[in-house]
């Protein structure tokens, strides 16, 4: 994802096709969408990926959240015909290069979270999965005991106060 | 700015999700437009949404969609950004883009003792959207609601019963919830007021509403 967002390195682009594009296109036609409507905004969403790649900030989100952001926007658009009101942008700013130590932070808990979503009992993972598609049903939130939201929070929180530091 | 009343957790997962209703979204975001607690929550639940798309099963692409798009990197030009306002001290950009400018540009109408409404125009009906003008003192009037209604302070403070919410607080009420805010003495009180509306609800809507209603 660096080399596309730094260099805009079309075989690094073509990788995270091969990934990722099958999954937006599974997640979309679990969320209602049929295979030719999921393939054209699965096209869509890796075309978008490209155009915005210089807002991806591995220090804030991994490549799956910030691509799963990009495919839900897109759905939004696509099934509602109106845009997702979004808060506020933070001025991150532009040559504040993100610590390494968070990038790295960030990488880690988004493999922890993994293996935990990977290892909740099948039930519950479903719920969460459901919830995810626009399939809700109770209870989804009970569903979450157990994965590591908490340290992605506190983290992201800290960031924050120290942007607010910064603007003060 | 301390905040003491919070999205909670459905809500910050079905708008992570992208599933809350227009008008409820419009809520969530100018909250976290002023809450770095819940903008932390919600990236920690975008978090939870990446890890589903990666563990998602793959569909079998077409074959040329990479070839699709790499032809696609340069002809379509990339969307303009959306325009970023200067910071407004009432209200924060989300609500900018609905109101269509500043204060002045709301267009009020009175709702009598004082107390002013504007509708918001949401093109998803499952639900409303309002701003409430309510003068330093009074009270809220009367608003039968099905299911919840959010109310997000913007200025001044509003009391009810037991509680206190000021600026960037979030009530969140259900149906059997009695209460009659009152706006505090000193300032005019300027709320976010967002409903189900009581429609005929159709396709998709209702079924996204339904974790609402639940709570």
């Amino acid at each position: 994802m660096m080399a596309v967002r730094d260099g805009g390195d079309r075989a690094a682009f073509a990788q995270l096709f091969h990934h990722f594009a099958p999954r937006v296109k599974g997640f979309l036609m679990k969320s209602g969408s049929d295979g030719a409507l999921a393939e054209e905004l699965a096209q869509d969403v890796m075309t978008t990926v490209w155009h915005k790649s210089a807002q991806f900030d591995p220090a804030r989100a991994s490549v799956a959240t910030w691509i799963f952001t990009i495919a839900r926007n897109r759905r939004i658009d696509h099934f509602r015909r109106t845009r997702r009101p979004e808060p506020e942008a933070l001025d991150w700013g532009e040559d504040s290069e993100p610590d390494q130590a968070d990038i790295y932070e960030a990488a880690q808990e988004a493999r922890l979270l993994a293996a935990a979503l990977e290892t909740l009992p099948e039930a519950q993972r479903a719920l969460i999965q459901s919830a995810f598609f626009g399939d809700l049903s109770h209870g989804e939130i009970a569903a979450q005991t157990g994965l590591p939201l908490g340290t992605i929070k506190s983290r992201i929180r800290l960031a924050l106060e120290r942007l607010r530091q910064t603007l003060k | 700015m301390t905040i003491n009343h919070h999205l909670n957790d459905d809500l910050l997962m079905a708008y992570a999700a992208g599933t809350l209703p227009e008008a409820f979204s419009l809520a969530a975001a100018t909250h976290i437009s002023l809450c770095d607690d819940c903008r932390a929550a919600l990236a920690a639940q975008e978090a939870l949404g990446g890890a589903v798309l990666n563990m998602q099963g793959e569909a079998v692409m077409n074959a040329g969609a990479l070839d699709a798009v790499l032809a696609r990197l340069d002809a379509a030009p990339p969307t303009p950004p959306a325009k970023q306002h200067a910071r407004h001290p009432v209200l924060p950009s989300p609500l900018l883009d609905y109101v269509g400018g500043d204060l002045a540009s709301v267009k009020w109408r009175p709702l009598g003792m004082g107390v002013r409404q504007a509708i918001l125009t949401t093109r998803d009906r499952g639900a409303s959207a309002r701003l409430l003008y309510i003068p330093a003192g009074q009270a809220v009037p009367d608003h039968g609601h099905r299911g919840m209604e959010l109310t997000l302070v913007l200025q001044g403070a509003f009391r009810d019963e037991t509680q206190r919410f000021a600026r960037g607080d979030i009530e969140i009420a259900g149906e059997a919830d009695e209460h009659t805010p009152v706006a505090e003495a000193g300032m005019d009180c300027i709320c976010l007021a967002v409903t189900d509306a009581p429609l005929r609800f159709k396709g998709m809507i209702p079924r996204l509403m339904q974790p609402v209603f639940r709570i």
